[in-house]
C-alpha cells in the first residue's frame, strides 16, 4: 500500500487537526454494477442513437498510436464532423482508444482511467500490439492481449494505423453502439473479479484501492 | 588519437587501445584509474560532454563493461572509456558530481543490470520498472521470451514461422 | 554554478539534498501531471510538490513505453533488428535507421553508395521538419492556442503525404536499411516536395505573426525555463535546447556525417536561451531544413547504386568490435551505441536519445520555481519524446 494512501492525520493551515482515510474518503468501496436497458425498446433505441453520435474520446496516448490521433483532430481528416472529441478527463469520456501496446506501468493507469469512466463505455483497441503482442510478441514489460484486462469493443489492425483505418473503425464503433452490442461496461461489472485476477496477475505490486472511482 | 594516447600513457595506468574510427577511439581503464582520468579528460584535453554511459554483459567472461563515451567538440573527437567490473558484485563509485546527468544513467543501470553505485543520489529509486520481480532484465542470463510466456497469455491463434526457415524461401529459393 | 533558483522561501534541505517537505502540514501539495493529463508531452509524468501555486520539486517519473527494445534487438539478427529500431522514437524514426544502418555497415566493413546517402540525407532532413512542426504546434497549444497546432498539423501531413509516396508508409518508413535505401525517389517527386515546402513556408509565416509576434505568447515565455550556458556540458544539453543557450551545437556541423559536407548552412543560435528563444530557434532551424531539402535535391547525383550487395542476411556474422554513430535530430544528439561479439546477433544495442538527459536531470532542475500552469509549456520547450527515454 502506498503512503499516500494510509489513514493519517492532517492539520489544515487553520491549525484544524482532522483524519483522513484515502480509500474510505475519495474511493467508492462498492464494485460496478450492471447498467439494466431502458424498459422500454425504443427508448433504449434512442439512446443508442444519441450514444452512437457523440463519441468521445479520452485523451490518454497510452502508446505509439497517439501520434495518429493528432492528424484526426485537424482539418485532412477532422474526425470532428463525426461527433467524435478528445477530452482531457475519464469523467467526460465514454471511448478509450488504447492506442498501442500497453506496458504494465501504464496498464495500471489504464485500468484506473477506464473504472473512472461514467457507464456507458467502450474501449477500442489499436494497433496489432493490443492483439497479440504484434512486434514485442517476446517482451517482458507489454502485455499480449488487451482483452483479458479491459473488455475490447473493436480492434483495428495495423502498424501504425492509418487515420483512415481509424475512421472506419469509428463507424463500425458507432454501428455496434447502435445494435446495442456495445456492453463493455457491463461485461466488466459481470465478469469483475476475473478481469481483476488478470489484472493483478501482471501487476505484481498491486499498491491501489481494488475499484477506483 | 595515438597522440593523445600516448600523452596519457605518461600520467595514467592505461589498457589497450583500439582506434575504431579517426575520430573514435576506446581505452580500457582500471577501475580505480577512472577517475582522476575523467577529470584530466574533461579539464585539461577539453573532453566537456558525456555523451553516454552504458554497460555491457559479457556473461561467458563474467564481467560487466562500463563504457563512458566522452565528446570533445571542438576537436571533434570522442573517447570511449571501458571499466572491467567482476560480473559477481559488480559495484562503481558515482560521477554525478563531474557530470549531474550521469545520475540517471547510474540510475537505470543500477535497475536494468544491477551494477551498484553507492552515493548516486536516488540510485535506488525505480526508474523504469514497476514491481519487478525478476533478476535485472538486461543481464544475459535473462530470457525475456520465458518470462513472457510464464507471465502473459498469448492468443492461442497466433501463427509462427521460423525466421530463418522463411526467410531462406523468400530471399534464397535456390539455396539448398 | 552561475543560475542558480530562487529558493529563499523554499523549504530546508535535509543533509542528504533532498527538500524537507512535511506534506501533513498542509503547506505543500503533491499533484501528479500525467501520464493522462492534457499538459504532458507523451506517455510520462511529473511529480509536482506545490506550495500555493508555484512548484517546489518537482519529479520526472518515466518507464510507461518501456518494451526492452535494447534486450529484445539481442535475440534478433541483424537484419531483424531493423524494422523494430524505428519503433523506438515515433515522430521521428528515420534517426533510429539511420544509426543503426551505419553502424552496423561500419562494423561490418560496407559501405553505403553515394545516392544513398543523399537520399538518406533528405529523409533524415523530411523527418526533421515533421518533428518541428509536430512541435510548434505543441508549444503553441501548451500555451493556450490551438489554432496553430491545426495549421501545422496540416502542413506536417502534406510532408506526410511526401514520406508516404517516398517510403509507403505514414510513420514508420523502414526506408534506411543497413547497406543503403529501398527505394529511388518517384517521378515527379521534386515537384511536389517544392510545393509542399512552399505550403510549408507559407504557413510558418502566418505561425510567425500569430504565434510569436504575439503578447500574451511573448510574455508567458521570455524569460521561462531559462538554461545557463554554464549548465549545457554538465547537463549534456544538445541540440536546438543548446544552441538557444548560444552554444553552436550542431553535430551537422562539428562531426558531419552523410553528405552534410557538401551543403551549404551554418548552425541556427538564440541568445536568451529561454522557451520563447527555443521556440524561435527550432522556427529557424525548419526553415533551414526547408532550404537543405532544396539543396539536396538540386545537388542530388540524378543516378547510381542505391543498395550494396549484402552477404546472406540469415547467416550473416559481424566480427567483435564496438562503435557509436551519431546524429543530430530534432532534438539534439541522437546515438547508438553497438557492440558485437561474432555472432549473428548484437551483442548489446544502446540508444542515445536527446530526451534522456533533457526530460530528467534538466528538467528537474528547471521546474523549481515556476508556476503550475507554466510546466506544460517548459515541458514542451524542452522537446522530449518518452519512448526515446524509456526504449
Amino acid at each position: 500500500m502506498k503512503e499516500e494512501l494510509k489513514k493519517r492525520v492532517i492539520k489544515g493551515p487553520d491549525g484544524f487537526e482532522f483524519e483522513v482515510d484515502p480509500l474510505q474518503d475519495y474511493y467508492c468501496e462498492a464494485p460496478p454494477t450492471v447498467q439494466p436497458a431502458a424498459y422500454q425498446k425504443i427508448v433504449e433505441k434512442i439512446f443508442n442513437w444519441a450514444r452512437s453520435e457523440s463519441i468521445w474520446i479520452l485523451g490518454f496516448g497510452t502508446g505509439c498510436g497517439a501520434i495518429e490521433m493528432r492528424p484526426l483532430m485537424t482539418p485532412r481528416f477532422d474526425a470532428y464532423r463525426f461527433g467524435v472529441q478528445w477530452r482531457p478527463t475519464p469523467r467526460q469520456a465514454n471511448l478509450f482508444i488504447i492506442s498501442g501496446y500497453l506496458s504494465t506501468k501504464t496498464l495500471k493507469r489504464a485500468i484506473r482511467s477506464y473504472e473512472q469512466m461514467q457507464n456507458p463505455k467502450y474501449v477500442i483497441g489499436l494497433g496489432s500490439c493490443t492483439i497479440n503482442g504484434g512486434m514485442y510478441w517476446d517482451s517482458y514489460n507489454t502485455i499480449k492481449r488487451l482483452d483479458d484486462y479491459l473488455p475490447v469493443d473493436l480492434y483495428i489492425a495495423g502498424c501504425m494505423p492509418r487515420p483512415e483505418a481509424l475512421l472506419a473503425g469509428f463507424e463500425e464503433m458507432k454501428k455496434i453502439i447502435r445494435a446495442g452490442k456495445a456492453e463493455g461496461g457491463n461485461l466488466y461489472a459481470e465478469n469483475f473479479d476475473w478481469y481483476k485476477a488478470n489484472q493483478k496477475k501482471v501487476i505484481h505490486d498491486w499498491d491501489m484501492p481494488e475499484h477506483s472511482w | 588519437m595515438q597522440t593523445l594516447y600516448t600523452k596519457l600513457k605518461q600520467l595514467f595506468k592505461l589498457g589497450e587501445l583500439t582506434e575504431q574510427r579517426q575520430d573514435l577511439a576506446f581505452i580500457t581503464v582500471a577501475q580505480e584509474q577512472l577517475r582522476p582520468l575523467l577529470l584530466h579528460l574533461r579539464d585539461r584535453e577539453g573532453f566537456t560532454h558525456l555523451v553516454l554511459l552504458t554497460a555491457v554483459d559479457w556473461m561467458e567472461e563474467g564481467q560487466f563493461q562500463l563504457t563512458y563515451l566522452l565528446n570533445d567538440r571542438a576537436g571533434a573527437r570522442d573517447i570511449g572509456l571501458r571499466v572491467m567490473l567482476p560480473r559477481d558484485s559488480a559495484t562503481m563509485d558515482s560521477i554525478h558530481d563531474i557530470w549531474p546527468t550521469a545520475a540517471t544513467y547510474q540510475r537505470e543501470l543500477r535497475e536494468m543490470f544491477g551494477i551498484g553505485f553507492p552515493d548516486s543520489p536516488g540510485v535506488n529509486d525505480e526508474f523504469i520498472l514497476e514491481g519487478w520481480n525478476d533478476i535485472p532484465p538486461y543481464r544475459r542470463d535473462f530470457d525475456t521470451l520465458k518470462y513472457s510466456e510464464e507471465n502473459y497469455s498469448h492468443r492461442p491463434d497466433r501463427e509462427t514461422t521460423d525466421p530463418a526457415q522463411h526467410m531462406k524461401q523468400q530471399l534464397y529459393p535456390d539455396e539448398g | 554554478m552561475g543560475y542558480q533558483p530562487d529558493r529563499s522561501q523554499y523549504p530546508q534541505q535535509r543533509e542528504d539534498g533532498s527538500l524537507d517537505i512535511d506534506l501533513t502540514s498542509g503547506k505543500y501539495l503533491k499533484l501528479w501531471q500525467g501520464p493522462q493529463h492534457p499538459g504532458i508531452t507523451g506517455n510520462m509524468s511529473v511529480e509536482l510538490t506545490v506550495c500555493g501555486d508555484e512548484v517546489v520539486e518537482g519529479k520526472t517519473h518515466v518507464g510507461y513505453l518501456h518494451r526492452g527494445f535494447e534486450k529484445l534487438m539481442e535475440r534478433r539478427s541483424f537484419i531483424q533488428c531493423f524494422p523494430i529500431v524505428c519503433r523506438i522514437c515515433v515522430p521521428e524514426p528515420d534517426f533510429n535507421e539511420y544509426c543503426y544502418a551505419a553502424a552496423v555497415e561500419e562494423l561490418a566493413g560496407i559501405q553505403s553508395p553515394e545516392r544513398a546517402d543523399w537520399i538518406r540525407t533528405l529523409i533524415l532532413e523530411m523527418g526533421r521538419i515533421n518533428s518541428y512542426l509536430m512541435y510548434l504546434g505543441g508549444q503553441a497549444g501548451s500555451l493556450g492556442q490551438g489554432v496553430i497546432g491545426q495549421w501545422t498539423t496540416y502542413v506536417r501531413d502534406l510532408m506526410l503525404d511526401r514520406f508516404e509516396e517516398l517510403t509507403g508508409a505514414r510513420i514508420y518508413h523502414m526506408f534506411i536499411l543497413p547497406g543503403g535505401v529501398r527505394g529511388d525517389l518517384p517521378d515527379g517527386f521534386n515537384k511536389r516536395m517544392e510545393e509542399t515546402l512552399c505550403e510549408i513556408e507559407n504557413v510558418l509565416k502566418d505561425v510567425y505573426e500569430t504565434m510569436f509576434c504575439n503578447a500574451v505568447f511573448k510574455k508567458r515565455t521570455v524569460g521561462l525555463g531559462y538554461i545557463d550556458p554554464e549548465l549545457i556540458e554538465p547537463y549534456g544539453v544538445t541540440g536546438p535546447t543548446a544552441r538557444a543557450a548560444g552554444v553552436a551545437k550542431d553535430v551537422r556541423k562539428d562531426q558531419p556525417y552523410l553528405v552534410y559536407p557538401e551543403l551549404e548552412f551554418e548552425p541556427v543560435v538564440g541568445t536568451d536561451s529561454d522557451v520563447y528563444a527555443r521556440a524561435d530557434v527550432r522556427r529557424r532551424d525548419l526553415l533551414m531544413s526547408v532550404d537543405l531539402v532544396r539543396q539536396i535535391l538540386s545537388k542530388m547525383p540524378n543516378d547510381g547504386k542505391l543498395m550494396t550487395k549484402l552477404p546472406n542476411v540469415l547467416h550473416w556474422k559481424i566480427p567483435r568490435g564496438e562503435t557509436y554513430i551519431r546524429g543530430e535530430c530534432s532534438r539534439g544528439e541522437y546515438g547508438y551505441y553497438l557492440v558485437t561479439d561474432g555472432s549473428g546477433f548484437p551483442r548489446r544495442v544502446n540508444v542515445r536519445g536527446p530526451s534522456y538527459t533533457h526530460a530528467v536531470a534538466l528538467l528537474e532542475r528547471l521546474i523549481v520555481n515556476i508556476n503550475i500552469s507554466d510546466v506544460a509549456g517548459l515541458m514542451v520547450s524542452l522537446h522530449t519524446y518518452p519512448p526515446e527515454i524509456e526504449r
